[in-house]
C-alpha cells in the first residue's frame, strides 16, 4: 500500500487520547480555526511531513508489546484526521488487520457519506464537542455545529463508543444555559463511554507566535479546578458522571 | 545450634552459603500491600529527631559535625545512639548522629580539604602521620602515574578516577554474619588460609594470605563492635531482631572503614523475610513490630555519612552513598523472589517519607507478581525513589542472588567484586580525532600526534578511522591507569571487612564507563548524514561546527542512529578487551554518568552533533535533552537497543514524567507505569530511573529548599534530595526532557 498522506507528529506513549498506552498520530490541516487551539501549527495540510501509510504501519508494529499490556492501541488525532480520508481509511483498514485498538479524535465536522464505511474501522470515537450552541460555535471554530451534532447522533444510532470531550474556556464555553443544553444533547445519545473536561489552557500560545499570529485570547485566563467543578456539577445533576477533573 | 535447626537444613548449614538458607526457607508472597502496616509513634518520634538533625545539617553547609580526632575503624568509635531508648536497631558511624568521621588511607589531602571545606582542621598529628610515617592509597598511585595519564586526567578524558578517595564498589555478604554468627566465619576464613599452605609462595599465595589475615582480624573487631554495644555476634542470628541487627553491624563496619564511592548493601529483604515471618508464625512479633524493625534498620541505612570535599560533590551530587538495596526478582527455579519484606522495605518510604538513600532497586520481571508490580509503580509515582533493573535478562549471566552495587553495577553477592573505572569521555575522543590528538580547549597535545582532519566539511568515513585509532589509544591508557589505581588501593586501603564476607576466590571486574555515548551518536549520525562543515580557530583548532540539513537523532527509535550508538559501545569494550587487566580481572564498561554529565559537558568544546561548547551531556545513555521528539516509548526503545553483552557493568537510563501524563486516573497511572516496565524490559532495557513530578514543583523547590526536605529526584543510577544539588546540576535536572509537558 503506498497511499501516502501528511502528519504532523507521532506520539508514542500517549496515555489520555484513549485507554491504555496509545501510538498517537498527528495529522496535518484542519478546517477548523479554534481560537484557543493549542496545536495552531496543525491547520495548513502543506506544512506535514509527508509518509505512506507502510511507514507509519512499520513503526506502529515496534510499539504493540506496550498496547497489548496496557489495553492500548492507535489514536488518529490532528489536525483533523477526516481531513485526508483516503489516507485515513487505508491506515484504519492496515491497523485493524494487525488486530490493533482504533480511535479517531476528532470534531465531527465531517460529511457523514464519507465517514460510513470508515466507521467499520474504528472501535473509539473521540468527539470534540466544542460547543452546543451553534453561533458560538461559529464564533469560536469559524464553523457552525450542525454536521457535527449529525455526526454524535449518527455515530450514536450505529451504537458506536464515544468519549465526549468538551474544552472549558472561561467565559467561552462554560455558562451554565450551554452546559445544561450540552447535557440534555449528551443525553440523547447512545454508547457515550465517558465525558471528559479538558480545562482550557494558554500553553498553546507559543506556537502561534511562532508562526507569527496574534492569538486570539491573549488576555484570557486559563480553567481552574473551580471552573471545572462548576461545569461537572451541572452535567453530574443529569446523571452525566465525567472522568478527568480534579474530583475523579 | 538450637537457633538454626528451626529451619530446613541443607547444603548451606555444612558450608557458606547463603543463597541455599534462601532458596530452602523463604516463602515467596503473591498477594497485595494491605497487609502493611503504618510508622508507629515511636518510629515517627524518632523520625522527627533524625529530620531535625538533618534540617541542621543542610543549614550547616551540608555537614553537622566532624570527628577530626579519630581515625575511624571498626571499633574506632564508642557506640552512639539517636535516642536508645527508642531505636529499635544499634549502631552509628561515630559516637553522634550524622557526626562524620575521617579515614585517610585513601589520601590524607582529600581529608584535609574536607575538613577544612567544612571550617574544621583535622588532628596536626593525623596530618604528620600520614604525610610522613603512613603512606596512603593516593600518594601511591601519584607515585606511579606516567606524564600521560596526568595528562589525561587534567584535560578531564578520563575523570572521576578513585585515585584520591575510596573505591567502593564493593558488596560484603552482610546476611553472613545473621546467618553464621562470626566464630564460624572466622573459622572458614582460617581454613581458607590453611588451603593455601603451598608448595610455591608466589606473589598471588602471598598477597592473598595477607589479605585473608586482615580479614580474620576485622572479623575479630566486628565481634568487638557487637560486644561493645551489649550484642554477642559471634553466634547465629536467632530472630527478627537479631537478624536485621546483625546483618547492620556487619553493613555498619563496612562504612565505619570505607569512605567508598559507593557502598551498596547487596539483596537484604528476602533473607531477612524468612526470620520476621518465622517469628510472626510463632506469635513472637505483630507485623507492627516487624514493620518497625524494618523502618529503624533504614532510618539507620539513611544516616550513613561520608566526610567529601565540595569538589567530589560537584561530580557525585547531593552527598550520595548509594546503600544499594535490591528487591524482587525470580528464583531461578522460577519461583518469586518477592516477600512480604520486599512490601516492608518500600513501605518505608511511607512510613518514613521519600529519600534517596537507601537506593532501592527493583529487579523488575514480567513475570513478577501483578500485586506487586502494582505496588512498585505506585511508590514510584508517589515518591521518585525508585530505580528498576531487568532481573529477566541479568539471571541469565548473574543467578538470583545477585547484588547491584552503586547503581547498575551486577555482581553475584559474596562472589564477586569490582574494580570501579569511573569513565571516560567518548565526545572529547571523537574531538581528538579531528583534531590529531590536540585538546580542543586547550590546544594542548593530550593524545598520541596524528594527523587533524584539515578539510572543511566531515568525512564520515575519514573520522571513523581516525575515531578508531584514538579510541584505542584511550582505552589503553584509560585501564592502564585502573590497573595503577588498584593496584594502591588494595596495597594500602583494602576493604579487609567487606572481603571477609567473600568467597576466598573472587571473579573481578575491571569496571570501565563511558560518557557522553549520545553525543557522539549524534555526531557521527550528523556527519554520515547531513553536513558537517568545520570552523576553525587562528590556530587551525577545530572549535565548532555547522550543520546542513537534517540528520536521525538517537532516542527515535530509528535504527540508522540507534545503530550508530550500540556500534559505539561495541567498538569501545572491544578496544578495552585489548588490554591486560590488573589480577586477571574481567574487563567490563557502563554507560553511566552519575551527575557527572554536567561536569563532562562544561569541560568538552562544541561537537559535531551540535551541542555547543560547555553545554551539559545526556546523562547515562539518555538521549539529548530535547532531541528525541517521538515520545517516551521511542526514546526507552532506542536505549534498550543498546547492547547489554558489551557493557555488563549496566546502561543506565533517566525517565522524567509529569504525572497526568501517566494517565487520567490514578488507577490507570499506575497501570500504564506497570505495563511501560514491562514493555522496556522485555526489549531488553537494562536500567531505568522513574521520575513522577511537575516542573513547577521542581522549580519551586530552587526557591523554597525549607519546603521540599525530602524531595526525592532520580539522577543516573540513584537518587539525591533535590535540595541537595548545585543550582547547575538542578537546572539540568528540570531541562531535561519531560514527557507529556501538554
Amino acid at each position: 500500500m503506498t497511499t501516502k498522506g501528511m502528519i504532523h507528529s507521532i506520539e508514542t506513549f500517549g496515555t489520555v487520547d484513549g485507554p491504555g498506552i496509545r501510538y498517537v498520530i498527528f495529522f496535518q490541516g484542519c478546517p477548523l480555526r479554534c481560537q484557543y487551539c493549542h496545536n495552531r501549527d496543525t491547520w495548513n495540510i502543506q506544512d506535514g511531513k509527508e509518509v505512506t501509510v507502510d511507514e507509519l504501519i512499520t513503526d506502529v508494529k515496534k510499539y504493540i508489546p506496550f498496547m497489548k499490556s496496557s489495553g492500548g492501541g492507535v489514536t488518529i488525532s490532528g489536525g483533523e484526521p477526516t481531513l485526508q480520508i483516503n489516507f485515513l481509511k487505508e491506515l484504519l483498514k492496515s491497523l485493524k488487520t494487525l488486530g490493533i485498538h482504533t480511535c479517531i479524535d476528532t470534531s465531527g465536522f465531517v460529511h457523514l457519506s464519507k465517514m460510513e464505511d470508515i466507521l467499520d474501522y474504528v472501535d473509539l470515537v473521540l468527539l470534540d464537542l466544542k460547543h452546543i450552541n451553534s453561533e458560538k460555535h461559529l464564533h469560536i471554530t469559524g464553523v457552525p455545529n450542525d454536521k457535527i451534532l449529525n455526526f454524535a447522533k449518527y455515530l450514536s444510532d450505529r451504537n458506536i463508543p464515544m468519549w465526549i470531550r468538551h474544552v472549558v474556556v472561561p467565559t467561552l464555553t462554560d455558562d451554565p444555559q450551554d452546559v445544561q443544553d450540552l447535557a440534555d444533547f449528551i443525553n440523547t445519545l447512545e454508547n457515550v463511554k465517558k465525558v471528559d473536561l479538558l480545562p482550557y489552557h494558554s500553553m498553546g500560545k507559543v506556537k502561534w507566535k511562532k508562526l507569527h499570529q496574534l492569538y486570539p485570547l491573549e488576555d484570557l485566563r486559563d480553567a481552574n479546578d473551580f471552573d471545572l467543578q462548576q461545569v461537572s456539577s451541572i452535567l453530574l445533576k443529569n446523571g452525566i458522571h465525567q472522568a478527568g477533573s480534579g474530583a475523579a | 545450634m538450637t537457633a538454626l535447626s528451626a529451619f530446613q537444613s541443607g547444603k548451606w548449614s555444612k558450608e557458606i552459603d547463603v543463597r541455599n538458607f534462601i532458596q530452602l526457607n523463604y516463602s515467596p508472597y503473591l498477594g497485595d500491600a494491605s497487609f502493611l502496616k503504618g510508622p508507629t509513634s515511636n518510629t515517627t518520634e524518632l523520625w522527627k529527631m533524625v529530620s531535625k538533625l538533618t534540617e541542621e545539617e543542610r543549614k550547616n553547609n551540608g555537614t553537622l559535625d566532624v570527628d577530626v580526632n579519630t581515625i575511624s575503624s571498626i571499633i574506632s568509635h564508642k557506640p552512639g545512639y539517636i535516642s536508645k531508648d527508642m531505636e529499635k536497631i544499634f549502631g552509628l558511624q561515630t559516637d553522634a548522629p550524622l557526626k562524620r568521621s575521617v579515614m585517610p588511607y585513601g589520601g590524607i589531602r582529600m581529608v584535609e580539604k574536607s575538613c577544612s571545606a567544612y571550617g574544621y582542621e583535622l588532628n596536626p598529628q593525623i596530618s604528620e602521620i600520614f604525610h610522613n610515617y603512613r603512606k596512603t592509597h593516593n600518594e601511591g598511585v601519584f607515585d606511579v602515574y606516567t606524564p600521560e595519564m596526568h595528562a589525561a586526567r587534567k584535560a578531564g578524558i578520563i575523570t572521576g578516577l578513585p585515585d584520591a578517595y575510596g573505591r567502593g564498589r564493593i558488596i560484603g555478604d552482610y546476611r553472613r554474619v545473621a546467618l553464621y554468627g562470626v566464630d564460624k566465619l572466622i573459622e572458614d576464613k582460617m581454613k581458607q588460609m590453611s588451603s593455601l599452605e603451598v608448595d610455591q609462595m608466589t606473589e598471588d599465595v602471598i598477597r592473598l594470605r595477607e589479605e585473608m589475615a586482615e580479614q580474620i582480624k576485622a572479623l575479630m573487631e566486628l565481634k568487638e563492635m557487637g560486644l561493645a554495644h551489649g550484642f554477642d555476634i559471634s553466634q547465629p542470628a536467632t530472630n527478627a531482631f537479631e537478624a536485621i541487627q546483625w546483618t547492620y553491624f556487619a553493613y555498619l563496619a563496612a562504612v565505619k572503614e570505607q569512605n567508598g564511592a559507593a557502598m551498596s548493601l547487596g539483596r537484604v529483604s528476602t533473607f531477612l523475610d524468612i526470620y520476621i515471618e518465622k517469628d510472626i508464625a510463632e506469635g513472637n512479633l505483630t507485623e507492627e513490630e516487624a514493620q518497625e524493625l524494618v523502618d529503624h534498620f533504614v532510618m539507620k541505612l539513611r544516616m550513613v555519612r561520608f566526610l567529601r570535599t565540595p569538589e567530589y560533590n560537584e561530580l557525585f551530587s547531593g552527598d550520595p552513598t548509594w546503600v544499594t538495596e535490591c528487591i524482587g526478582g525470580m528464583g531461578l527455579d522460577g519461583r518469586t523472589l518477592v516477600t512480604k519484606t520486599s512490601f516492608r522495605i518500600l513501605n518505608t518510604l511511607y512510613n518514613l517519607g521519600a529519600a534517596p538513600e537507601p537506593n532501592l532497586t527493583v529487579l523488575w520481571s514480567t513475570k513478577l507478581p501483578e500485586n506487586f508490580k502494582n505496588f512498585c509503580s505506585q511508590a514510584s509515582i508517589d515518591t521518585s525513589s525508585i530505580q528498576y533493573e531487568n532481573d529477566d535478562m541479568m539471571r541469565e549471566y548473574w543467578g538470583d542472588d545477585y547484588g547491584i552495587a552503586c547503581c547498575v553495577s551486577a555482581m553475584k553477592i559474596g562472589k564477586q567484586m569490582q574494580f570501579f573505572g569511573a569513565r571516560c569521555n567518548l565526545a572529547k575522543a571523537l574531538l581528538y580525532a579531528i583534531n590529531g590528538g590536540k585538546d580542543e580547549k586547550t590546544g594542548d597535545q593530550v593524545g598520541p600526534r596524528f594527523e587533524p582532519i584539515t578539510s572543511d566539511v566531515l568525512e564520515y568515513q575519514e573520522v571513523i578511522e581516525k575515531f578508531d585509532t584514538f579510541v584505542n589509544w584511550l582505552a589503553k591508557l584509560y585501564v592502564n591507569t585502573l590497573n595503577t589505581i588498584h593496584y594502591m588501593h588494595d596495597k594500602y586501603a583494602y576493604e579487609r571487612i567487606q572481603m571477609a564476607l567473600h568467597d576466598r576466590d573472587v571473579v573481578r571486574t575491571m569496571a570501565c564507563g563511558i560518557a557522553g555515548l549520545s553525543v557522539c551518536a549524534d555526531a557521527l549520525s550528523a556527519i554520515k548524514f547531513a553536513k558537517v562543515k568545520v570552523i576553525r580557530n587562528a590556530e587551525g583548532l577545530a572549535v565548532d561546527y555547522e550543520i546542513e540539513g537534517d540528520f536521525p537523532k538517537y532516542g527515535n527509535n530509528d535504527d540508522a542512529v540507534d545503530e550508530l550508538a550500540s556500534e559505539l559501545v561495541e567498538r569501545f569494550m572491544n578496544a578495552i578487551k585489548k588490554n591486560k587487566t590488573y589480577r586477571d580481572s574481567v574487563p567490563t564498561q557502563s554507560v553511566l554518568t552519575i551527575t557527572s554529565n554536567v561536569v563532562y559537558g562544561k569541560k568538552t568544546g562544541s561537537t559535531p552533533d551540535g551541542r555547543k561548547a560547555g553545554e551539559p551531556f545526556a546523562p547515562g545513555a539518555n538521549p539529548m535533552h530535547g532531541r528525541d521528539s517521538k515520545g517516551a516509548l521511542a526514546s526507552l526503545a532506542s536505549v534498550a537497543k543498546l547492547p547489554y553483552q558489551h557493557s555488563l557493568d549496566g546502561i543506565s537510563y533517566t525517565f522524567s514524567i509529569v504525572p497526568s501524563a501517566l494517565g487520567k486516573t490514578p488507577e490507570a497511572r499506575v497501570k500504564i507505569l506497570s505495563s511501560l516496565l514491562d514493555g522496556y524490559f522485555a526489549q531488553d532495557g537494562h536500567h531505568i530511573n522513574i521520575n513522577v513530578f511537575e516542573k513547577e514543583t521542581l522549580m519551586d523547590a530552587m526557591e523554597h529548599p525549607e519546603k521540599y526536605p525530602q524531595l526525592t529526584v532520580r539522577v543516573s543510577g540513584y537518587a539525591v534530595n533535590f535540595i541537595k544539588l548545585t543550582r547547575e546540576q538542578q537546572i539540568d535536572v528540570i531541562n531535561r526532557t519531560f514527557h507529556g509537558t501538554v
